[in-house]
């Protein structure tokens, strides 16, 4: 397991690596034109056509080898709608664009969350408070101990558990969040608050439901119970990918969480750090990259929401110049090493014998005072 | 045009509400909707043909003519949402232009009795104008444009005046020439004078089609007038008393329509309201916002259209001078990452306090955050 690494700049340091990465985002921001609304229109189209030819696929499901297609086919439309178009078009990386179609405020995705909600409690809270104990509600999710400094108690034994059925029923999970039912257990949200969100919860489960195990399953007749497993199994499929590409972006072994009091105040270049040292990401082909909607860039994504992801390549080589010459950690690893150590860290947190206790963790970022020489 | 017409017309700020489906579920239009959900029947349909929509109206480009060094004439098919329009009302024409969507505001020329479906609009090529000149360089026929349904006061009445006194200046003959030729179209016995400014002949882009007019309908008189060339044409320079006079001296028992560039809109309506007929002149603004300069000095007012509340611009953010306002806008970051305070700007200028950027687009989705008025401004909340 590695330890995060602790770092230590000077304010200057700290403003003057804000300065940079404002530059990068700005250059990308001037060259943003029709190579990025031809590029996420051509996904669209591939996701459009796969789901397309899934479902045709399934009106042939009683012979095996189109069932695997359809089902297939499907999941990998389920895998890009989520990703690569509906996480990125509504954290307003296309909004630039004017096109209704792909603006933020009204796009909706192919899983049981609302997107309101999901805009709320991803694109403003998670991202503003990013790996902020008792603030960035994505540690743990509500459900599950990710972090040393969450106070353990015998719920969490069923750690492994909470995070198979957690996997596994992800979208509903998702769907879920911004309930913060933890809160309401404990009282510090009362149950009203939840009333208009259930309503959205409702209905939009409720016609994703309807789509996927009603009526597409009654239009292929007698072969409902066929279509309703592939259809099932499809959304199992991008519960467990997304889940996982996810959980990769915060909790691999070496990622830093933070604490309330050292975040306060914050500067620009602050924030910054705190993003970069918070995410880690995933190496991997062209094609992984695009399935995992460039959340494989989690740093870059986490410094640069709001720019199309497939710009996230692009500017990776600079953002890992800037990492090693600030001496700061890029976090980067294969699927297996990441997804492992993320797995590692869940069973482990499951029991009470930490490796570090919450008063002996030092901060992961230290600012010194300017007339402090730094190795950098 | 109205925010609410924009919002309307642009479907921006509208989150489109899933609404129960059980009362609709019987009709094979909501099967399909609820078949195709969250998407929506259209995003499925404009992958085959962008021209075929449920929902959505586009207008595809078929015939493309250059009548003037400046100007182009496009006939569009639009798709089968389109309702129509009255003569001298405006649609808005939306199209991609290196990734961003651009709409402008155009009046069809043609009648608005024209038989084959299809509509025709005159395009001048502005300088600096980034969609008139795209328009002007690259519009073919199979252009796939945005299009909405037609809007706008500026019309002829349904009971149709006794007599129709239209005045136009450059790309401002589109509405009127609609007018005349809805008219015409009509078998319109009444008189009818039609007066265009122009530079000089070669700038009158509908020039043999006038001519044509006036010589099959006795009862038009079309008067055109060069404003820089001082031969030909049937009067000189700009529009002053007598002209009006030439043209239609029987102007006081007429209704007129005016529409043109600044200069021309402000010397008719001065000359109207000195001879008291101001209440029969009808007027179209084709003149884009004007660019407020950026110089740093903190002006104007900053106006919130639903809330009916105004303060004068204090220099600091939208989202700031709204809750000084007493205003409860959504917001989330304060720092320009999450778009959760995105709003719709109606009109003004704004500069992005991240990039130092400016927009000065109407009817235009801003961060609340991270934007300050550049003089006066107005915003949809």
């Amino acid at each position: 397991m590695t330890r995060t690494k602790r770092v230590a700049l000077t304010d200057a340091q700290i403003d003057e690596l804000g300065r940079e990465l404002d530059a990068i985002r700005q250059r990308v921001v001037d060259d943003l034109g029709a190579e990025d609304r031809d590029y996420i229109y051509k996904i669209i189209k591939w996701q459009r056509g796969l789901e397309v030819a899934g479902r045709g696929s399934l009106y042939l499901g009683f012979l095996p080898p189109f069932w695997l297609a359809g089902m297939t086919a499907l999941s990998l439309s389920k895998i890009l709608d989520n990703m690569e178009i509906g996480h990125n078009v509504m954290h307003g990386q296309y909004d630039w664009m004017r096109d209704p179609a792909l603006n933020s405020k009204v796009f909706e995705w192919d899983t049981a969350c609302p997107g309101d909600q999901w805009r709320h409690s991803h694109n403003y809270l998670h991202h503003t408070y990013t790996n902020i104990l008792d603030k960035d509600r994505d540690v743990g999710y509500g459900i599950l101990r990710m972090d040393e400094s969450q106070k353990w108690n015998p719920y969490y034994l069923g750690n492994p558990v909470w995070a198979f059925l957690l996997m596994t029923f992800f979208q509903y999970g998702v769907a879920l969040h911004d309930l913060e039912t933890e809160h309401v257990i404990t009282g510090k949200r009362k149950l009203s608050e939840n009333k208009e969100l259930w309503q959205g919860i409702w209905r939009k489960t409720g016609r994703q439901t309807l789509k996927d195990y009603v009526l597409f399953p009654a239009l292929t007749g007698p072969l409902f119970l066929s279509t309703l497993t592939a259809n099932a199994t499809a959304n199992l499929v991008r519960n467990v990918w997304a889940y996982s590409i996810i959980f990769c972006g915060h909790f691999p072994s070496g990622v830093a969480t933070f604490t309330q009091e050292e975040t306060q105040n914050e500067t620009r270049g602050q924030w910054y750090v705190r993003q970069m040292m918070g995410s880690a990401n995933i190496s991997g082909g062209k094609l992984f990259h695009i399935l995992s909607g460039n959340l494989s860039y989690q740093i870059e994504h986490h410094l640069f929401p709001d720019l199309p992801a497939r710009r996230y390549p692009q500017i990776a080589g600079e953002v890992r110049a800037l990492c090693e010459k600030y001496g700061l950690p890029y976090n980067s690893g294969r699927l297996s090493r990441q997804l492992g150590s993320t797995w590692a860290k869940i069973f482990r947190l499951a029991v009470p014998f930490g490796l570090v206790g919450v008063k002996g963790t030092p901060p992961a970022v230290t600012v010194v005072p300017d007339n402090v020489s730094v190795a950098a | 045009m109205t925010a609410d017409a924009a919002v309307k017309l642009t479907g921006l700020t509208q989150p489109r509400k899933l609404e129960s489906g059980s009362r609709r579920r019987f009709s094979p239009v909501a099967l399909f909707e609820a078949l195709a959900t969250p998407h929506g029947v259209d995003r499925y349909l404009e992958l085959v043909n962008p021209m075929l929509t449920v929902r959505e109206m586009r207008a595809e480009v078929t015939d493309v003519r250059r009548s003037t060094a400046d100007t182009v004439t496009l006939t569009m098919r639009p798709t089968r949402q389109w309702r129509g329009f009255r003569a001298g009302q405006f649609v808005q024409v939306s199209i991609d232009i290196d990734g961003v969507r651009r709409t402008r505001c155009y009046s069809p020329a043609c009648s608005q009795h024209r038989r084959d479906g299809r509509i025709e609009l005159t395009v001048k090529a502005h300088r600096g104008g980034l969609v008139s000149q795209y328009l002007n360089t690259h519009a073919t026929p199979g252009l796939v444009v945005g299009l909405s349904q037609a809007d706008g006061v500026f019309s002829l009445p349904d009971q149709r005046p006794d007599r129709v006194l239209l005045i136009s200046g450059g790309s401002g003959i589109t509405p009127v020439l609609s007018m005349l030729r809805t008219l015409c179209d009509e078998g319109y016995r009444g008189d009818v004078a039609f007066l265009h400014y122009a530079d000089t002949e070669a700038d009158v882009c509908y020039r043999d089609d006038l001519q044509k007019i006036g010589e099959q309908h006795p009862n038009v008189n079309v008067v055109v007038a060069y404003t820089t060339q001082t031969s030909g044409g049937d009067l000189h320079g700009y529009f002053r008393h007598e002209h009006l006079d030439a043209v239609a001296p029987w102007y006081s028992d007429a209704e007129a329509f005016l529409c043109g560039p600044p200069a021309l809109m402000a010397s008719v309506r001065e000359v109207f309201d000195t001879r008291g007929a101001g209440q029969s002149l009808h007027t179209e603004e084709f003149t884009p916002p004007p660019i407020a300069a950026d110089d740093g000095a903190v002006t104007g007012t900053l106006t919130f259209g639903r809330s009916d509340v105004a303060v004068a611009n204090a220099g600091t953010t939208l989202l700031e001078q709204a809750e000084q306002a007493g205003l409860r806008p959504e917001h989330g970051c304060r720092m320009g990452i999450c778009f959760s305070c995105t709003q719709v700007k109606t009109s003004g200028c704004t500069r992005n306090i991240r990039t130092g950027e400016t927009n000065s687009d109407p009817d235009t989705e801003v961060q609340l955050c991270i934007s300050v008025p550049v003089g006066d401004v107005a915003l949809d909340i």
